[in-house]
Order: C-alpha cells, then sequence, then structure tokens
C-alpha cells in the first residue's frame, strides 16, 4: 500500500450565505496516483479542491496533508489565469520567483518545462497571441515547474474544442507518467476521466458527497488508440452508470 | 475600405474646415464688428504678432498643469495604494476624497489663495484638488480587481503582500490607472486656468487665464480668441501625449491598446 498524500475525513462546507456545497466527504489520495473526480456542474468539486489546496477552510471534518504537501501544491483553474502583461516564460517563472529562486537557477527548469509542453518557441509570446490549448499549457506549466507533490486541476479542459482537449489530455498523461507526481483532477467528462486517471471518485449534486470510488484498469500508457478501444468504451459505459445513479 | 481607414483623419479636416469657412464668411457677410466676434483670419494674424508674448503666458499655465499633475499622479496613487492595502484606511478616507472632489474648485480657490501666499503654490493647489480624484478613484478600483484566481494563486504560493501589490495588484491596476491620468491631464489644465481666473491678475509672470481676462477688460476679443485657441490646443495635445503614452505602456497586453484585427 502506497503512502498516504491527503486524507479527508467527514470533510463539510457551508458557504455564508447558508448553502451547503459538501456534506460528508471521505477521501484519500495516496502518494503517486491519478485520481479523477466526476459529478455535475455545482456539486462542490471545485470547493473539495479549493480545500485540498489550502485555499479555503472545512466548516467540519478533518483533513491531513503529508509535512511534504504544504507549500507544495499546483492548482490548474478552469481558465488559463495567466497575467495578461507578462510573457508566457514570465508567467512559468512566477511561482518560482514567489519563492525566491534566482533567474540563473530558474532559466533551465523553465526552458526544460516549456519544452516538454511544446512550449519552446513561445517563451516570449504573450498570452493573448497564444490559442485557448495553448495558455493552458501555460498554466499547467506553471503548476508543474515547482515540481508540486500534489497536483490540483479543477476542469482545466473543459473551455477547449474536442481535438485540443484530447491532444491535451495525452500529453497530461504522459506527463503524469514521468513525472510521477499525484494528481487530483476534477471534471464533468465521463470519457475525459476514464482516459486520464487510475481511480475515478463519482460524487453527487450538492451538497457533495462521494458515492462512488472505482479503479479505472486500463494499461498504463494509453495514447490516442485507445478511444477506439473497446475497454475504453466499456469502462466509459461502467462509470457512466455509477454516475447515473449518484444522479439520482 | 480606404475610406473606412482614412475617415478618422479626413473626416475631423472637413469639419474644421467647413465651420473655420462659415464663419469666416459669416462675420463678412453680417459685417460682425471684431470686438464682438472676430473673423478666423484676425484671430490668426493676432496669434502671429501676439504669439510671443502669449506664450510665455502659455509656459506659466502649463507649468502648472504639468506640476499639479505629477503631484496628483504621486499623491493619488500612493493614496490608492494605501487604500489597497488595508480596508479600514480606504472605506475612513474616501469619503473625504469625494468631498474634495465634489466641492467645486472656484469655491475653495479663494480660501487657499489667502492661505498659501505664493501664487504659484496657490494655483498648484487647486489644480492638483481638481486632478487627484480620478487617479485615486481610478487606481484604488483597478488595484481591487486583480483576477480572483491570481490572488489565490499568490496565496498559494505564499507571497507576501508586498510582492502581490508589486507583482500582481499594481500591473492589474495599470490600464485604469493611465485611464485616470488621462482625464487629470485635462482636468489639472481646467484647474489651473480656473484658479488663475479667481486668483486675478498681478505679478509679472502671469498665465493664460490672466491674460484672457485682462483682454476682456480691454475689449482685445481677437486676443482673447487667440489666447482660448492656445488653451485648447494645449489641452488636446496633453491628452494626445497621455493616449500615446498609455497605449505604448499597454500594447503588449490590454485590449485597448491592441491594432484592430481584421
Amino acid at each position: 500500500m502506497a503512502e498516504t498524500l491527503v486524507a479527508a475525513a467527514a470533510l463539510a462546507k457551508s458557504f455564508r450565505n447558508g448553502v451547503a456545497a459538501l456534506a460528508g466527504i471521505d477521501l484519500t489520495v495516496s502518494r503517486g496516483e491519478f485520481v479523477g473526480v466526476l459529478g455535475p456542474s455545482g456539486c462542490g468539486k471545485s470547493t473539495l479542491l479549493r480545500i485540498l489546496a489550502g485555499l479555503a477552510e472545512p466548516t467540519a471534518g478533518r483533513l491531513d496533508r503529508g509535512t511534504d504537501v504544504a507549500g507544495r501544491v499546483g492548482f490548474v483553474f478552469q481558465e488559463p489565469t495567466l497575467m495578461p502583461w507578462a510573457t508566457v516564460w514570465a508567467n512559468v517563472y512566477l511561482p518560482l520567483r514567489l519563492r525566491g529562486v534566482g533567474r540563473d537557477v530558474a532559466t533551465p527548469r523553465i526552458g526544460a518545462m516549456l519544452d516538454s509542453l511544446g512550449l519552446g518557441e513561445f517563451a516570449r509570446a504573450y498570452p493573448r497571441q497564444l490559442s485557448g490549448g495553448m495558455r493552458m499549457r501555460v498554466s499547467i506549466a506553471r503548476a508543474l515547474v515547482t515540481e508540486p507533490a500534489l497536483l490540483l486541476l479543477d476542469e482545466p479542459f473543459a473551455a477547449l474544442d474536442e481535438i485540443t482537449r484530447f491532444k491535451l489530455n495525452e500529453d497530461l498523461r504522459a506527463l503524469w507518467r514521468n513525472l510521477r507526481c499525484t494528481i487530483v483532477f476534477v471534471t464533468h467528462s465521463v470519457f475525459e476521466s476514464v482516459f486520464l486517471t487510475n481511480r475515478i471518485v463519482v460524487m453527487t449534486k450538492r451538497p457533495g458527497r462521494i458515492v462512488a470510488d472505482l479503479p479505472v484498469n486500463l494499461p498504463e500508457t494509453r495514447d490516442a488508440g485507445l478511444r477506439l478501444a473497446p475497454v475504453y468504451s466499456d469502462a466509459c459505459r461502467a462509470v457512466s452508470a455509477k454516475l447515473a445513479e449518484a444522479m439520482v | 475600405m480606404n475610406g473606412a481607414r482614412f475617415a478618422p483623419v479626413i473626416g475631423p479636416i472637413v469639419v474644421g474646415v467647413l465651420v473655420v469657412a462659415g464663419w469666416h464668411e459669416a462675420v463678412r457677410f453680417f459685417a460682425i464688428p471684431p470686438y464682438v466676434l472676430p473673423g478666423p483670419g484676425v484671430i490668426a494674424r493676432t496669434l502671429w504678432t501676439d504669439g510671443p508674448s502669449l506664450l510665455a503666458s502659455l509656459l506659466v499655465t502649463l507649468r502648472i498643469t504639468v506640476a499639479a499633475l505629477a503631484l496628483a499622479v504621486a499623491l493619488g496613487g500612493a493614496l490608492a495604494v494605501l487604500f489597497s492595502l488595508s480596508k479600514t484606511v480606504e472605506v475612513s478616507f474616501f469619503p473625504y476624497a469625494v468631498i474634495l472632489q465634489v466641492t467645486p474648485v472656484v469655491s475653495i480657490a479663494p480660501l487657499i489663495i489667502i492661505w498659501v501666499n505664493d501664487v504659484f503654490a496657490a494655483l498648484l493647489v487647486c489644480a492638483t484638488i481638481v486632478a487627484f480624484f480620478p487617479i485615486v478613484a481610478n487606481t484604488t478600483l483597478g488595484l481591487n480587481s486583480a483576477d480572483r484566481n491570481l490572488v489565490d494563486l499568490f496565496r498559494l504560493y505564499g507571497a507576501g503582500r508586498l510582492q502581490t501589490l508589486r507583482l500582481l495588484r499594481l500591473p492589474s491596476a495599470l490600464p485604469l490607472f493611465l485611464a485616470g491620468v488621462r482625464i487629470s491631464g485635462g482636468l489639472a489644465l481646467i484647474g489651473a486656468v480656473v484658479a488663475e481666473f479667481v486668483a486675478g491678475t498681478g505679478g509679472a509672470k502671469t498665465g493664460l487665464a490672466s491674460r484672457i481676462i485682462e483682454a476682456g477688460y480691454r475689449l482685445e476679443i481677437p486676443r482673447m480668441f487667440a489666447a482660448l485657441f492656445l488653451l485648447s490646443l494645449t489641452g488636446i495635445v496633453i491628452f494626445a501625449v497621455l493616449s500615446w503614452l498609455s497605449r505604448r505602456l499597454l500594447r503588449h497586453w490590454h485590449e485597448s491598446a491592441l491594432e484592430p484585427s481584421d
């Protein structure tokens, strides 16, 4: 059994206006896992992610994070959330800069990160000059450049066209295989969660609860060909059925 | 189409030429005496003959305007930063900034002229009061409207308040700050002129406002028009320079400064 990285027990969150977002979440994430959190819009997935990141406090329950997690969390938002006045390079440098890493030390790391996301030639470009997919790549590069222990992604590809999304899914999966970091990926797409992750947590409508915790038994290496394979559609069908149950 | 491309240049020129020509003809046709309404030709001649002395006065007004704008930028910007660092300070002081703004400068200028002995300093204070509010209001708004997710991101990476200010809030506020400066540039000129109107003539180094009053007393209406013309021109130049500066600083990223795309 792998080491536990994050453990949430009976986690609940209500907002000041009385809306209950989460009701009793139990979730354990082990080191190196790629977990998908799947649920309908407005089920509190984003709230859960913000709590895991330490950006929001739960109203009840407890959250234990490994000692090396604090300060080593990467976050990718629904929008690329880049600084429009800064170049791609400067945007990726930001987290390192905030931690006091000098330019000279950061430069090779940023260069390697940009290359691995296919952004090598766009280092000096401004965000507005890039397509939506490329901006999202910059956002991912920014999250990964700190070598986070825990990477949290909040429906990062929801606004992209399908072709771009497929490509980014394949690249993200490959990055995870290389970096071996721990990822929690929030999405409302069954196909995306099955393709990307090794384990899917299904949430109900608000207030969100976890109703299913399913392993994804697909090959470790996944490429475009997998989308056409019967094992993939079978897995999607099984997860869809669980999601349908959760929606009742 | 070429027509659409050149319209912003040719349109105003055509209108200007038509108005000046119409004015010229009207003055001639109705035989309006120059002490009521001088024709454009007379004004142009006055501008030529009185030019050097008017320019010297313009320089006085311009010095007050530029100094007032610089002071408004420094004070307004500093106050806005202070507001953004502390909500308590903002809610405590903002109403007084509003009071300063809504009180007509004409009504407080006499007081300031009594309190401040030096004429230049008194006019500078008046012009600064007029110019300062748009910068405070706009910059405060800009500093507070940084992308919330980016604010979260800075928190996530343990950024301090000053780091967040320098790397996130200040750049976010830049477009609104510059819009404020553009408004304040014109207001500083208006403030400098209005204050001098209240202060009246006196001393050797007088600004354009004093020259307008003086010309009015002597019924030298063409000179009044010439001075007015210089004032308007100055206002336009200030606005153009500040607009250019704004576009220059924002050209890489802000919607307002981007070339129109096809």
